[in-house]
């Protein structure tokens, strides 16, 4: 099983440290990794702006790097989710292998790797952020919208962390306000769902916000800074890697 | 980088207090309808299912439309047909002035708002009065409905108090309770439906097999609308036509608890003839755009809507920027796809109020693609010549940035140099990151730098 890791560009510029934890778990499962060099941008940004011609070359040229691996393995769920819903569309006419090899790391390790024993040591109560794209188009967990056996891919996965408390904030999966584009758009807004968000998972007595996506954790961080709010944020890649 | 929303969503949130009692309140809805939707095993199916009737009925609307129409007709009914807004409030008027009709009481309808049907009567002598409460409030107060199915709820009972204190309405100065503002609207409107020579109502079904028109009201509004006065008319959008009883046995369980968080709504009404031998029964169908929308292939599906209203309750924008935030009469996800579908120049300026989170299209009980279809109007807007500038540009900055691996890893290498930056030059007005957001701190190195660290270490 050959894996390529996707490592976007904002985590790769601004945080290093959970590529690193993304490789170090992965290698530490046995796996066959790859993170193959020039890769950017997946081009979600400025598609979900209005400008899904712009990510149409970013498309090209990832289906070059990532040709040839089993799987496309990303600890973004919206990079994912951009990938997998698109690039057939935007790729029309020419062949696209990684819209169906694209998978979040979380969906990898808990669907198809499936690690049975324990993982990382992280003896902290944890607040989790289910980032929407992770709940409402990767499928990680069950959407509170919706009357189904809820489920939560997340929550299976941290169990394996020896000493680490995981609770979940008072409306569920409800949006940070995030969304791209849309936090420097409706910058009022973004920010004041931010702050919201934040004041949930506060609420939880958690010492860290844990989630599938850095860009969520990134706007949240960004908001808790700027409010004087203090609690820590850690991918959820992170947690399982902790001390291994 | 502003849009008309993003302006006014800003001064909406300028007043905290109310801004976090208006996102609880609208949450709180949200919150009955989980508790109702949860309580049917059979919640999911009944979605796929009025999806699949809608999608059906939608796209054989001519047979459904003519069915229902010769069958209305067998009851006694007169049904027009109105190609749009002017030519509805055309046939309108036509038959409330051949009546004489001097006042008009009527219960809730998007549709006549749609049309912007009082102004026009009322502009030629006839009085519209508006017998839902909601409506009624918004009505005195000179205001739009700020939600499809709670349009007065962004007010308090002290601003409903006053405002029947000033319009006559309520005697007892400085009560505001809710029971007692309720027991002063009912006498009043008592009166109003006692006087006027003609009632409206709007439709949220129409039965083709049947001909018949169904309301759902929590008031009984429709009812004392139509059993007063001797001339019903009712205003009925083209997609609210359904094939038959079985088919509206699906939408009944869905709509008021998606809308309202109740199993169903306090009254369903039922109208298939004028109501006495004196009587008169018209139904007006109105296409106003509707019959090009279905040739849309990405927004046909907006059609399906049974305006429930959900989708704004479940959205974290709609929530914290409330309804008179978006250019169009309808708020929320569905209104900002409506609108675009109504007038793209005109509402492309609510299209940033979405996230994409998709809550929308995971609560709505027809499953419409509501967040996807946001998706696709933003990429219309260049075509529409709406999109912004600066979006635009930075767009395209970030195109050639991404492409190119050594611009790339310049830009990646250097941003580190941000952090040593003056703060004030850093969090200046030319950033609208730093508006909300303490900036991040970029580490020396990129993970592709850092990588290569890790490639050795892996061979040692």
């Amino acid at each position: 099983m050959k894996v390529g890791l996707f490592i976007p560009c904002y985590v790769d510029a601004v945080y290093p440290e959970v590529g690193v934890a993304c490789w170090r778990l992965l290698r530490h499962l046995g796996l066959e990794v790859d993170y193959p060099a020039g890769q950017t941008c997946c081009g979600q940004p400025m598609a979900n702006a209005g400008f899904e011609d712009k990510a149409v070359p970013l498309a090209r040229k990832f289906e070059e790097k990532f040709a040839g691996f089993d799987y496309i393995v990303a600890p973004s769920v919206s990079c994912v989710a951009f990938v997998r819903l698109n690039y057939e569309r935007l790729l029309a006419g020419h062949p696209c292998a990684t819209a169906a090899k694209a998978m979040d790391i979380v969906e990898f390790l808990h669907d198809v790797v499936r690690p049975a024993g324990p993982l990382g040591r992280f003896p902290h109560k944890v607040s989790l952020h289910n980032s929407c794209h992770g709940v409402r188009e990767l499928g990680l967990s069950s959407p509170s919208e919706q009357h189904i056996a809820p489920f939560n891919k997340i929550k299976d996965l941290l169990s394996l962390v020896e000493g680490i408390e995981v609770v979940e904030p008072e409306r569920k999966d409800e949006c940070c306000g995030f969304g791209g584009m849309f936090s420097v758009e409706e910058t009022a807004v973004s920010a004041q769902m931010g702050l919201d968000k934040l004041r949930r998972h506060i609420a939880t007595g958690a010492e860290y916000i844990t989630g599938p996506d850095c860009a969520c954790l990134m706007h949240m961080a960004g908001v808790a800074k700027k409010q004087g709010l203090d609690i820590g944020f850690k991918h959820v890649v992170e947690i399982l890697a902790a001390g291994l | 980088m502003s849009t008309s929303h993003s302006i006014k969503a800003k001064a909406f949130l300028k007043d905290g207090k109310y801004a976090e009692w208006h996102d609880a309140t609208f949450w709180g809805v949200r919150t009955k309808r989980d508790n109702m939707a949860f309580g049917l095993d059979e919640w999911e199916q009944l979605r796929e299912k009025a999806s699949a009737i809608k999608r059906h009925t939608i796209s054989h609307l001519d047979e459904y439309l003519e069915q229902f129409a010769v069958n209305a007709e067998a009851n006694g009914a007169i049904v027009h047909w109105a190609a749009d807004a002017a030519e509805f409030n055309k046939i309108v008027y036509g038959i409330l002035s051949g009546h004489n009709v001097r006042k008009v009481v009527k219960s809730k309808s998007m549709l006549t708002e749609e049309c912007e049907m009082n102004p026009y009567l009322e502009k030629r002598g006839i009085e519209v009065v508006e017998t839902d409460l909601g409506e009624r409030i918004i009505q005195l107060k000179g205001q739009k409905p700020s939600h499809i199915v709670m349009p007065a709820t962004h007010l308090s009972h002290d601003e409903v108090g006053e405002l029947f204190e000033e319009k006559g309405i309520s005697d007892e100065i400085g009560n505001h309770d809710p029971t007692y503002l309720t027991y002063r609207a009912r006498l009043s409107l008592r009166n109003e439906f006692l006087t006027a020579e003609a009632g409206m109502t709007g439709g949220n079904f129409g039965i083709a097999t049947t001909g018949d028109i169904v309301v759902c009201t929590n008031e009984g509004n429709a009812d004392m609308s139509t059993a007063c006065p001797k001339l019903h008319i009712a205003a009925v959008g083209l997609e609210k036509i359904i094939p038959d009883y079985d088919c509206l046995a699906v939408f009944q369980r869905l709509l008021a608890r998606s809308g309202t968080g109740q199993p169903t709504t306090t009254y369903t009404s039922h109208f298939r003839k004028a109501r006495c031998n004196d009587g008169e029964f018209h139904i007006v169908l109105v296409d106003n755009g509707r019959s090009s929308w279905i040739a849309d292939p990405d927004h046909w599906e907006a059609l399906k809507c049974i305006r429930c209203g959900e989708c704004m309750n479940t959205c974290p924008v709609y929530r914290r920027s409330g309804g008179y935030s978006y250019s169009y009469f309808i708020p929320g996800p569905i209104g900002i796809n409506l609108g675009m579908l109504r007038n793209p120049q005109e509402h492309s300026g609510n299209v940033s109020a979405c996230t994409l989170c998709n809550s929308c299209q995971s609560v709505c009980p027809v499953k419409i693609d509501l967040g996807d279809q946001v998706y696709k109007w933003r990429q219309k807007l260049a075509e529409y010549g709406t999109a912004s500038k600066s979006k635009k540009m930075m767009c395209d900055t970030m195109s050639r940035a991404f492409g190119s691996e050594s611009r790339y890893n310049t830009a990646t290498g250097a941003a580190h140099l941000l952090n040593n930056m003056p703060h004030g030059l850093v969090h200046c007005g030319l950033n609208p990151w730093a508006e909300g957001h303490e900036m991040m701190k970029f580490p020396k190195k990129p993970f592709h730098k850092v990588f290569e660290d890790l490639e050795k270490e892996d061979k040692e």
